[in-house]
C-alpha cells in the first residue's frame, strides 16, 4: 500500500472499492461535476461557534455521508450548503452560483426547484394527508393539483407506502412517515437532497428500509445526497464521506 | 485471534518503543507489559525471539553490549528501516475484524507516544471501516436471509468499533496525557 | 379515606397545575404570558366597564354642585348674591359651557374650581379652553370671550371632565333683568329618567359590550391549549385518574386568570392614566373618576378564575374520554348540534313573550331581556365551531394556501372559531341593537320645522340699541352669502282682551319669509294671520290704536292693512303679528330686539363660527341656533352615542386580544413553519394561508352574527312594538366593523408570522 499520507488525505476516498469501480456499481459518468462546493465556512451562533472552517465538495449524483459527533455543526453545514443559514465568512457554489449572494426569494426558489429536504421528524403538515403533503413541492412549483397528486401517489407506491396516500401523518408509524417524508424530498426531481439524521428517530429494521429506498432512489434519479448522521450503519449507505469535528471538517478532499 | 496483540505486531510494538530510545530486552518487555500487556506479560522467549527475527530483518540494531554475561546485556536501537516499517503500519489501517481493539488501542498509543498524530490515524481507520461497511450493506441489501443477518452481525461488530473510535478521538487529549506521564 | 388527608392531596394536585402553568422552559413562560396578557385585557375592559356608572356618578356629582340653573326663590341683591347668565356656545360641534358672572357684594358665592370670581374684563376658562385658545385655532374662538383677559384655569372639581370648554366671564355691567340671582351654587332638580324603552337599551348595551370579553376571557384561558391537552392526557395514561386530571386542569387554568386578573389590574391602572387625553365627541372623564365599585371589582375577581376553570373542565372532556387520541393528535371530535341550539332557543323563549314594553312595565322585564339577550348571543358562541365544521368539511382542493389552511381547519378548527367568537358575539350584538335603535330613533326623533333649505343659521339678539348695525355686523361676516334680518318688538292690541302681537320690521323680501306678502312696497304694513284652526290675532284691525312696548308708543295701525296669511319661517316658527316696512316704521320705537336668518357657504367650515363671533362681538348673550330639520332626545342621543364608542372600543381590544390569540397559535406551529420556508415555501403562501386560516371561520362567524343579529334586532323591536324591518347599512356596517378588526390582526401577526418563518428557525428544537 503506497501514496497514504499520515495526515489522513486518503480519509475521505471512498471509492476504493475493490475493482475500483464506483461504490453503487453504476457508472454515473466521469468526471463527475462538483455540483455544491462550501469553501472555508464560519458561523457563530451568538457566542458559540458552530463551523470554524468548514470546506467541502458535493458531485452531482453521489451519496456523501456527513459524520461527527452531536454538536460538531454538522446540521449547520448542511444548513449552509441548502441556502438556509447564512455563513458568516466562506462561499457555498451552487453549479457555479453564490448562495451567499442571492437573496432570500431566489434561495427559497433554490431550495423549493433544485433541493429536496428530510428531516428527523416533524417535517410533514400534520393536517395534510400523506398524499397531500407529498404533493405539495410540486405545487408550490405550479404544477396542477391532479397532475401533482398523480406523481405524489407514483412515489408513494416506488417507497412502499402506497397504502397511508389518504392518511394523516398522525396516524402513520415512524418509518411509514420518514418514508413519505423521502418522497416528498424527491418527488420535485431536485439535484440535491438533503437528509439531517433521516433515521434518528427509527429502529435499525425501519432505519435501514427508509436508507436502502431513499439512496436507491436517488441513484435512479441522478440525485446527490448529503446525508448527515451520526450512525456508521446509515453512513455505510454513502459513496464517501466527511468528518466533522468542532466545527471543522476533518478530511480533505482526495487530491485531484 | 487472541485479545492480545497479533505476534506480527509485537515486532512492530517493539520498534515503536525503540523509536524514542534504545533499550534493553528486558526494559523492552517491561515497558510493553506496562502499557499494552495488561494482564497477559510477554514470555521473555518471545521477546527475544521477536527481537532477533527484528535484527535479521535489519529493522533494529545491537547499540551497544554492556559487561557482563548473556545477551540479556545488549541494548536494541530502531535502524532506519526499522523506523520506515513503523511508520507505515501506524499510517496503514488495520483490516476491519472483531476484537481489533487491542491493535487500534496500540497504535494510537504508539502514535502519542512517536508524536505522530492519532486522528490521523482514527480518520484513516474510520474510512477503513466504512469502507468495509458500504460492501457488506450492499452484500446483505442484495442477498437472501441468511447472507442479510450474517452481514448484519458483521455490521454490528463493526459499528461498536466504530462507536469506539469515535469515543477515542473524542479522549484523545486525555489518552495523550495520560501515556506522556 | 380521612377528610384533612384528602383535602391535602386535593391542594396537592391543584397547587401541581398551578405551577404546570408556568413551568417547562422559555415555552411555558411565555404561553404564561400570553395567557395573562390576553386575560388581562379581558379584565382590564371589566375593570372598565365597572368604572363606568362610578365615572357617571362622578361627573353628575361636579355637575350639580356647579348648577346655576333652574327655579330659586326672588331674592334681592345683598352681599352674598351673584348675577349669572348663561351663555353657552359650541366651537366646532364641541358644547362650550359659558357664564357671564358679577358678584353682587363681597360674600357672592363662587363656583366649585373658582378660587374667587372673575372681576370686569377677566375670564376663568377650563384647562381644555385654554389650551384651545393656545392653539391655531384661537383666534376663531378668542371673540366669544368678550375680549377679557385669561385669569386663570377652572379647576377639576368644576369641570364635568378634563376635556370639557367651561368659561366664566366677569362683567361689571351685568343686571338682574337678563341674570338670576343666586346665593349659592348647586342644587337643582334630579336628571330625567330613563324611558322603559331606553332602559331595554341601556340593558341590552351592556350585554353586547361585556358578553364578547368574557367570550374572550374564556378564549384566553385555553391558549396552548393542545399542548396541555397533551400533556394532560399523557398524565391520564400514567394512571392519574380522573379527578386528579380534573384537578390539575382547574389548578393550572385558575393560576393563568390569576395572573390575568393581576395583569388586567396594572393595565387598568396604567390605562385610567390616559383617559383624560382621550375626548370621545364631549365626553371626556379624570383618571380619578374612573374608581370600579369595589363589589364589581371583586364580582371579577372571582368571576374570572371560575370562569376558567368551568372553561379548562369542560375543554378536559376530550382528555378524559379517549386519552390516547389526544396524545397521539387523533382525529378531530363530532360536534353534537342539539345543546348547541338549546341556548339561543331558551333565549328566544325568553325574549319572544315579551311585548308592549313601551307602555307599563314591571322591573323583573329588565332581567328577562337581559338573561334573553345573553342566550341568544351565547347561541353565536356555542353553534359556531360547529358551522365552521360543517362549512369547511366540503373544502377541498384550491391553491396551496387555501388548501393549508382548510386542512388546518378540519383538523383543527375549533381554535380558530374561539378566536373569531368574540368577535361574532360583539358584531351580532350590535347588528341588533342598531336595528333596535334605527327602529326607535322615530320616538326620540322630533321634526323641528326647521327649513335648512332656506337658512342654516338663526341668531337673535335682545334688546339693542342699534338692530340695523348688528344685523349688518352679521350679514357681513365671512362666509354668509345671505341674510335676512329684522328687528322686532310687539305691540299690545286694542280692546279688552289686551292680545300681543309681533312687530317685526324688514324689507319686503326679508318679510317674505314669514308671510304670504302679495304685492309689496316700503310703507306697507301687514297682518299676518295663522292657518285657518289657529286662533286667529284680534284687536290688530285696520285704523286700530296699538301700543308699541319698549317705547310705549301708541302708533294707529294704516287703513291700507293687509290680513296676509303666514308662513313658517325658516326656523321652523310661524309669525303671526304685524310685519312693517321701514318706511311705516317709527323712528321712535326703541329697544328693538334684532333677529336674523343666515345662509351659509357650504364650502367654508368656519362660517358658522364666524357668525358667532360676530354675534358675540355685538352682545355675548346672543343666540346663534343652527338650524337642524331633526333633533333627538338627548338621553337617546347619550346612549346611541355610548353604543358607537362601547362597540368601537370592544372591538378594538377584542382585536388586540385576538391578535395575541393568532400569536399564539403561530408559536405552536413555529417549527413546522420554520420547515416549510426551508423547503422553500414562499412566504406569501404562508401568509395567505394564515390569512384563509382566520378568514374562513371569520366569513361564517359573521354570516351567524348577521342572522343572530337579525333575529335578536327584530324580537328586541317586537318587544317595544315598533316595526321590524331590516336596515342594511346597519347590517353591512357591522360586518364592515368586524372583517376589518380580522384583517388589521392578521396583517399585525404578519411580522411575526415572517420571524418565525425564518428558516433559521429550524434550530431552535
Amino acid at each position: 500500500m503506497t501514496g497514504i499520507h499520515a495526515d489522513g488525505g486518503a480519509a475521505a476516498t471512498g471509492r476504493r472499492a475493490d475493482g475500483g469501480a464506483p461504490a453503487d456499481g453504476h457508472d454515473r459518468g466521469s468526471p463527475a461535476e462538483e455540483l455544491l462546493v462550501a469553501e472555508e465556512l464560519h458561523r457563530a451562533f451568538g457566542p458559540t461557534p458552530a463551523l470554524a472552517g468548514a470546506s467541502l465538495t458535493v458531485r452531482a449524483g453521489e451519496v456523501l455521508a456527513v459524520l461527527g459527533p452531536s454538536g460538531s455543526g454538522k446540521s449547520t453545514l448542511l444548513h449552509c450548503l441548502a441556502g438556509i443559514v447564512r455563513p458568516d465568512s466562506g462561499r457555498v457554489t451552487y453549479r457555479g452560483a453564490d448562495l451567499t449572494a442571492m437573496s432570500d426569494r431566489e434561495l427559497s426558489a433554490l431550495r423549493r426547484g433544485q433541493f429536496g429536504f428530510v428531516f428527523q421528524f416533524g417535517q410533514l403538515v400534520p393536517e395534510l394527508t400523506c398524499l397531500e403533503n407529498v404533493a405539495l413541492p410540486l405545487r408550490l412549483e405550479r404544477v396542477g393539483r391532479r397532475e401533482a397528486e398523480r406523481r405524489a401517489a407514483e412515489w408513494l407506491g416506488r417507497l412502499e407506502v402506497g397504502d397511508v396516500a389518504g392518511k394523516r401523518p398522525g396516524e402513520v408509524s415512524g418509518g411509514q412517515g420518514q418514508r413519505v417524508a423521502v418522497a416528498r424530498a424527491l418527488v420535485t426531481a431536485p439535484r440535491v437532497v438533503f437528509a439531517d439524521e433521516p433515521t434518528g428517530a427509527l429502529d435499525s429494521l425501519h432505519g435501514e428500509r427508509v436508507m436502502r429506498l431513499l439512496t436507491g432512489a436517488a441513484r435512479d434519479t441522478g440525485a446527490a445526497v448529503v446525508l448527515v448522521t451520526h450512525e456508521a450503519r446509515v453512513a455505510a449507505y454513502s459513496d464517501r464521506e466527511v468528518v466533522v469535528r468542532d466545527g471543522r471538517t476533518r478530511s480533505l478532499e482526495p487530491a485531484a | 485471534m487472541v485479545c492480545i496483540v497479533a505476534a506480527m505486531s509485537i515486532g512492530q510494538t517493539f520498534l515503536g518503543l525503540l523509536e524514542s530510545t534504545p533499550r534493553h530486552g528486558y526494559d523492552l518487555k517491561r515497558a510493553y507489559d506496562e502499557r499494552f500487556g495488561q494482564a497477559r506479560p510477554l514470555h521473555f522467549g518471545q521477546v527475544y525471539a521477536t527481537l532477533s527475527r527484528l535484527l535479521r530483518n535489519g529493522l533494529v540494531e545491537v547499540d551497544s553490549v554492556e559487561a557482563g554475561e548473556g545477551p540479556d546485556r545488549k541494548r536494541y536501537a530502531i535502524t532506519e528501516a526499522g523506523v520506515t516499517d513503523v511508520r507505515r503500519w501506524l499510517s496503514q489501517p488495520e483490516k476491519p475484524e472483531p476484537y481489533l481493539h487491542s491493535v487500534l488501542y496500540t497504535k494510537v498509543v504508539l502514535a502519542l507516544l512517536t508524536g505522530r498524530s492519532a486522528a490521523d490515524l482514527l480518520d484513516t481507520q474510520r474510512a477503513e471501516h466504512l469502507r468495509l461497511m458500504r460492501e457488506l450493506t450492499r452484500r446483505r441489501d442484495s442477498g437472501d436471509l441468511a447472507e442479510r443477518l450474517i452481514c448484519d452481525h458483521a455490521l454490528f461488530h463493526l459499528e461498536a468499533d466504530l462507536r469506539w473510535l469515535e469515543l477515542t478521538a473524542a479522549r484523545l487529549d486525555e489518552l495523550a496525557e495520560a501515556v506522556r506521564r | 379515606m380521612t377528610g384533612p388527608r384528602k383535602r391535602g392531596r386535593v391542594l396537592a394536585d391543584l397547587w401541581m397545575g398551578a405551577r404546570m402553568a408556568v413551568t417547562g422552559g422559555r415555552d411555558g413562560w411565555t404561553r404564561a404570558a400570553l395567557t395573562a396578557l390576553g386575560v388581562g385585557i379581558g379584565v382590564a375592559m371589566l375593570l372598565l366597564a365597572a368604572a363606568v356608572p362610578g365615572a357617571l356618578d362622578a361627573r353628575a356629582v361636579r355637575n350639580e354642585a356647579r348648577n346655576d340653573t333652574g327655579w330659586r326663590p326672588e331674592r334681592v341683591a345683598a352681599a352674598n348674591t351673584v348675577l349669572v347668565t348663561t351663555v353657552d356656545t359650541e366651537f366646532r360641534d364641541r358644547p362650550m359651557r359659558g357664564r357671564i358672572v358679577r358678584a353682587e357684594g363681597p360674600a357672592a358665592p363662587v363656583p366649585p374650581g373658582l378660587a374667587r370670581l372673575p372681576g370686569a374684563g377677566e375670564v376663568v376658562v377650563s384647562p381644555a379652553l385654554r389650551d384651545l385658545l393656545d392653539s391655531p385655532d384661537g383666534p376663531l374662538l378668542a371673540p366669544r370671550l368678550g375680549g377679557a383677559r385669561v385669569a386663570g384655569t377652572i379647576g377639576a372639581q368644576g369641570l364635568a371632565g378634563p376635556g370639557e370648554l367651561a368659561f366664566y366671564l366677569g362683567s361689571a355691567d351685568l343686571t338682574d333683568e337678563w341674570a338670576v340671582r343666586r346665593d349659592q351654587f348647586g342644587g337643582g332638580e334630579p336628571g330625567e329618567e330613563f324611558s322603559p324603552v331606553l332602559m331595554v337599551l341601556v340593558v341590552v348595551v351592556v350585554v353586547v359590550l361585556l358578553l364578547p370579553i368574557v367570550v374572550f376571557v374564556g378564549a384566553a384561558v385555553r391558549f396552548g391549549g393542545d399542548r396541555r391537552d397533551r400533556r394532560l392526557a399523557a398524565l391520564r395514561l400514567l394512571g392519574a385518574d380522573t379527578a386528579m386530571v380534573r384537578r390539575i386542569a382547574a389548578g393550572e387554568a385558575a393560576a393563568g386568570a390569576v395572573f390575568g386578573l393581576a395583569v388586567g389590574g396594572v393595565l387598568f391602572a396604567a390605562g385610567r392614566q390616559l383617559a383624560p387625553l382621550v375626548t370621545l365627541r364631549d365626553i371626556s372623564v379624570y383618571a380619578a373618576d374612573l374608581r370600579p365599585a369595589p363589589a364589581l371589582v371583586a364580582a371579577v375577581a372571582v368571576a374570572v378564575p371560575v370562569l376558567a376553570v368551568l372553561v379548562a373542565l369542560v375543554a378536559l372532556r376530550r382528555v378524559v374520554v379517549e386519552p390516547l387520541g389526544v396524545s397521539r393528535q387523533g382525529a378531530a371530535v363530532r360536534r353534537r348540534l342539539w345543546w348547541r341550539l338549546l341556548l339561543p332557543a331558551a333565549g328566544l323563549a325568553l325574549l319572544y313573550p315579551l311585548t308592549g314594553v313601551g307602555k307599563g312595565r314591571a322591573d323583573t322585564a329588565d332581567y328577562q331581556v337581559a338573561a334573553g339577550a345573553v342566550l341568544l348571543l351565547v347561541g353565536t358562541v356555542t353553534l359556531l365551531p360547529w358551522l365552521v365544521d360543517l362549512a369547511v368539511r366540503r373544502l377541498h382542493g384550491g391553491p396551496v394556501p387555501w388548501q393549508l389552511a382548510v386542512r388546518r381547519l378540519q383538523l383543527d378548527s375549533a381554535t380558530s372559531a374561539r378566536l373569531v367568537s368574540g368577535v361574532a358575539v360583539a358584531v351580532a350584538g350590535s347588528i341588533g341593537l342598531q336595528m333596535l335603535v334605527a327602529g326607535v330613533e322615530a320616538r326620540f326623533t322630533t321634526r323641528t320645522g326647521q327649513d335648512t333649505s332656506r337658512a342654516q343659521v338663526f341668531v337673535n339678539f335682545d334688546e339693542l340699541p342699534d338692530p340695523g348695525a348688528a344685523l349688518a355686523r352679521l350679514a357681513a361676516a365671512p362666509g354668509v352669502t345671505r341674510s335676512a334680518g329684522t328687528s322686532g318688538t310687539f305691540a299690545l292690541g286694542s280692546g279688552a282682551a289686551n292680545r300681543t302681537a309681533d312687530v317685526r320690521i324688514g324689507d319686503c323680501a326679508t318679510l317674505a319669509e314669514y308671510a304670504r306678502l302679495g304685492p309689496c312696497a316700503d310703507g306697507d304694513v301687514f297682518l299676518a294671520q295663522p292657518p285657518a284652526g289657529e286662533q286667529q290675532l284680534t284687536g290688530f284691525g285696520p285704523g286700530d290704536r296699538v301700543t308699541v312696548s319698549g317705547s310705549e308708543t301708541a302708533w294707529t295701525l294704516p287703513r291700507r292693512l293687509r290680513t296676509v296669511p303666514a308662513i313658517p319661517d325658516p326656523a321652523g316658527w310661524i309669525g303671526a303679528g304685524l310685519l312693517v316696512t321701514p318706511g311705516a316704521a317709527d323712528a321712535a320705537w326703541t329697544g328693538l330686539r334684532a333677529q336674523a336668518l343666515l345662509s351659509l357657504d357650504p364650502d367654508d367650515p368656519d362660517a358658522l363660527e364666524r357668525v358667532r363671533n360676530a354675534a358675540a362681538e355685538v352682545d355675548l348673550r346672543a343666540q346663534v341656533l343652527a338650524l337642524d330639520e331633526e333633533r333627538q332626545a338627548t338621553q337617546f342621543v347619550n346612549v346611541k352615542r355610548g353604543l358607537v364608542v362601547g362597540v368601537a372600543v370592544t372591538l378594538l381590544l377584542l382585536g388586540a386580544s385576538m391578535l395575541v390569540g393568532v400569536l399564539e397559535q403561530l408559536r405552536e406551529r413555529r417549527r413546522l413553519l420554520a420547515m416549510l420556508a426551508a423547503v422553500g415555501t414562499p412566504r406569501r403562501t404562508l401568509g395567505l394561508s394564515v390569512l384563509w386560516q382566520a378568514a374562513v371561520p371569520v366569513l361564517v362567524g359573521l354570516g351567524l352574527a348577521v342572522a343572530f343579529g337579525l333575529g335578536l334586532g327584530a324580537v328586541l323591536l317586537r318587544m317595544v312594538g315598533a316595526p321590524v324591518s331590516v336596515s342594511w347599512p346597519v347590517v353591512g356596517l357591522g360586518v364592515a366593523l368586524g372583517g376589518g378588526v380580522v384583517l388589521l390582526v392578521t396583517g399585525a401577526s404578519l411580522p411575526a408570522l415572517w420571524r418565525l418563518t425564518r428558516p433559521a428557525g429550524l434550530r431552535t428544537e
